[in-house]
């Protein structure tokens, strides 16, 4: 896990879902953020072997930190921002139809 | 500076990357009154050096130091430009006639330009060993990006393994930020330590050296730093629970750890290049694929360049000048009677200070063989789960080449797109041939370089003649 350290930036406070568990955040804060210091386990499954996947480069080249955002899947979470009310769902399985 | 998301059909320059290469591209042609769009997939400016450069919450300079905050300077040069910054933009395709494919808040948009620089940067070397795909381990690049963009540092048992200068950094912003390193596994190859040392002189001249040393020496007070690793796996049941390795005894050690960073030196970011068939030539220095350009950053494509380390990887002080001279070639090109240009000499002489000193890092920290060509159990493409062991079976009979490997194994043809096995997949093969790098290539990439919906591409504005082309009636 992940902690934040003292912040005296003055930035917002918001609340996001992860997995439909509150989680607070700050504005300008990425998904995969808030993601590491939520204890969440993994964000998505390979599709391969099914095994659990984590940020892995935090720069938007590895796809490892795909989850599901506001119901759009496959979303690269390091590169997006919390907003105030994001629905955010790891991917559990190896393909979520309709997702 | 403007950031709305009305983007023009046409501009006389566009640059894709916010980092130093490309905000210090966009203030010269900006500055010499060219209409500048810069395309940025970040929600600040700054690329990875300067990550959060305007919002970062980590204050004052005690754990990010003053090389950090001169990245403002870039920013604030742009500000009272015309320059189009366009954050959160995301390149996924770049003819040869220059229609770059852009998308921004779900929305896909063309748009063309006189010259294109692409300034898209480095990323980390993959660092392939057993047990990397752990949740629990990533790269030391992205803990900094947590620490700079939020100010997050990894909690419990925090190890940190490779080689580089960045590592270096890292340890030593986490340190300053409180967290407890339980340990520093050096990589550093023993070898390449001799074969850096004719560069030394010029290195002691370089402004890397006092910095290295500081950086260094604090570290080494503060964590313990095991030398000579020469081996290294990940261990865990879903989760990364506890790390092993081989120091300088040769016996296999094991230590529990909650995270694992990794980092051994950085290599240029090459998916948009490659993708507008720009051609790249294998560095047996930095021993990665590098774009083929000119002092300019000037490419054979015509009108498209390339600047700071996505052109040969060379830090990012050096970064901005090279975005200079590219911006200064933009605007010969456009409008060769412009008066009133930087003075390219002057960037000249401070790209030379910049250099200084690279040719002791590029060779010391040239990672070793044992952490490039990985060993049989190891995966080697995360996204289709490929090891090294399949790879050379698949070579073994008969697969020349990381093109071939894609329809024997689906090899880098995963979501990341051969990015963080592309390197490793040609050196591979390469070995398992007998053959150098240069001869075995790389992915061929192609268009959309990066995900894109198909609502996204749909709800493209199209012309009447485009839509003609299609329709049968």
């Amino acid at each position: 896990m992940f902690r934040r350290l003292p912040d005296n930036s003055g930035a917002a406070t918001l609340t996001v879902t992860i997995d439909g568990e509150r989680h607070a955040a700050r504005t300008g804060d990425t998904v995969a953020a808030i993601l590491l210091m939520s204890g969440a386990r993994s964000t998505r499954v390979s599709p391969v072997s099914g095994e659990p996947r984590a940020p892995y480069c935090m720069m938007g080249v590895c796809f490892e930190c795909l989850v599901t955002i506001d119901g759009v899947g496959n979303r690269q979470s390091c590169l997006i921002e919390v907003a105030d009310g994001m629905r955010i769902e790891t991917q559990k399985t190896r393909r979520e139809a309709g997702k | 500076m403007r950031t709305d998301n009305s983007i023009d059909a046409a501009y006389d320059v566009a640059i894709v990357g916010a980092g130093p290469a490309g905000l210090a591209a966009a203030a010269v042609t900006a500055g010499c009154d060219l209409s500048t769009i810069l395309l940025d997939e970040n929600a600040g400016p700054g690329g990875q050096i300067y990550r959060a450069i305007t919002s970062t919450p980590v204050g004052g300079e005690t754990i990010l130091d003053r090389d950090y905050w001169d990245g403002k300077d870039l920013v604030l040069d742009l500000k009272d430009t015309a320059t189009h910054y366009l954050p959160r933009a995301t390149v996924w395709n770049l003819s040869r006639d220059r229609e770059i494919g852009v998308s921004v808040g779900g929305q896909a948009h063309m748009l063309s330009a006189k010259r294109v620089i692409l300034a898209t940067g480095a990323m980390e070397r993959p660092f392939a060993i057993p047990g990397w795909t752990l949740p629990g381990v990533m790269t030391i690049g992205a803990a900094q990006t947590v620490l700079k963009s939020s100010g997050l540092v990894p909690e419990g048992r925090v190890v940190l393994a490779g080689c580089g200068p960045l590592l270096w950094l890292c340890a030593y912003q986490l340190l300053k930020s409180g967290c407890a390193i339980q340990a520093i596994l050096d990589t550093t190859d023993a070898g390449a330590r001799r074969g850096a040392l004719r560069h030394a002189p010029e290195f002691a001249r370089s402004h890397y050296l006092a910095k290295g040393v500081k950086l260094m020496a604090y570290v080494r007070r503060k964590a313990r730093v095991i030398n000579r690793v020469t081996a290294l796996s990940a261990h865990g049941d879903g989760r990364l629970d506890s790390i092993s390795y081989v120091g300088k005894s040769g016996a296999l050690e094991r230590m529990p750890a909650d995270h694992l960073l990794l980092h051994q030196g950085v290599i240029p970011n090459v998916n948009l290049a490659m993708s507008v068939g720009i051609p790249h030539t294998w560095d047996e220095v930095q021993l990665c694929w590098s774009p083929t350009v000119d002092s300019f950053g000037t490419t054979p494509i015509d009108g498209i360049a390339i600047a700071g380390d996505g052109a040969g990887i060379a830090g990012g002080w050096a970064a901005a000048d090279r975005g200079r001279l590219a911006g200064i070639a933009a605007v010969r090109a456009i409008d060769p009677h412009r008066a009133g240009l930087p003075d390219e000499l002057a960037i000249r002489r401070d790209l030379d200070l910049a250099l200084r000193g690279r040719a002791f890092i590029d060779h010391m920290y040239r990672p070793a063989k044992v952490f490039r060509i990985p060993t049989d159990d190891t995966i080697v493409c995360r996204c289709e789960e490929i090891t090294a062991g399949q790879i050379r079976q698949t070579v073994a009979i008969g697969c020349e080449g990381p093109n071939q490997l894609k329809s024997f194994l689906r090899c880098g043809m995963g979501p990341c797109q051969g990015r963080l096995c592309g390197t490793t997949v040609t050196e591979v093969i390469a070995e398992a041939r007998g053959v150098p790098a240069a001869e075995v290539g790389y992915y061929r990439l192609r268009p959309p370089v990066k995900p894109i919906t198909l609502s996204e591409l749909a709800a493209m504005p199209q012309t009447d003649a485009a839509k003609k082309a299609v329709l049968r009636l």
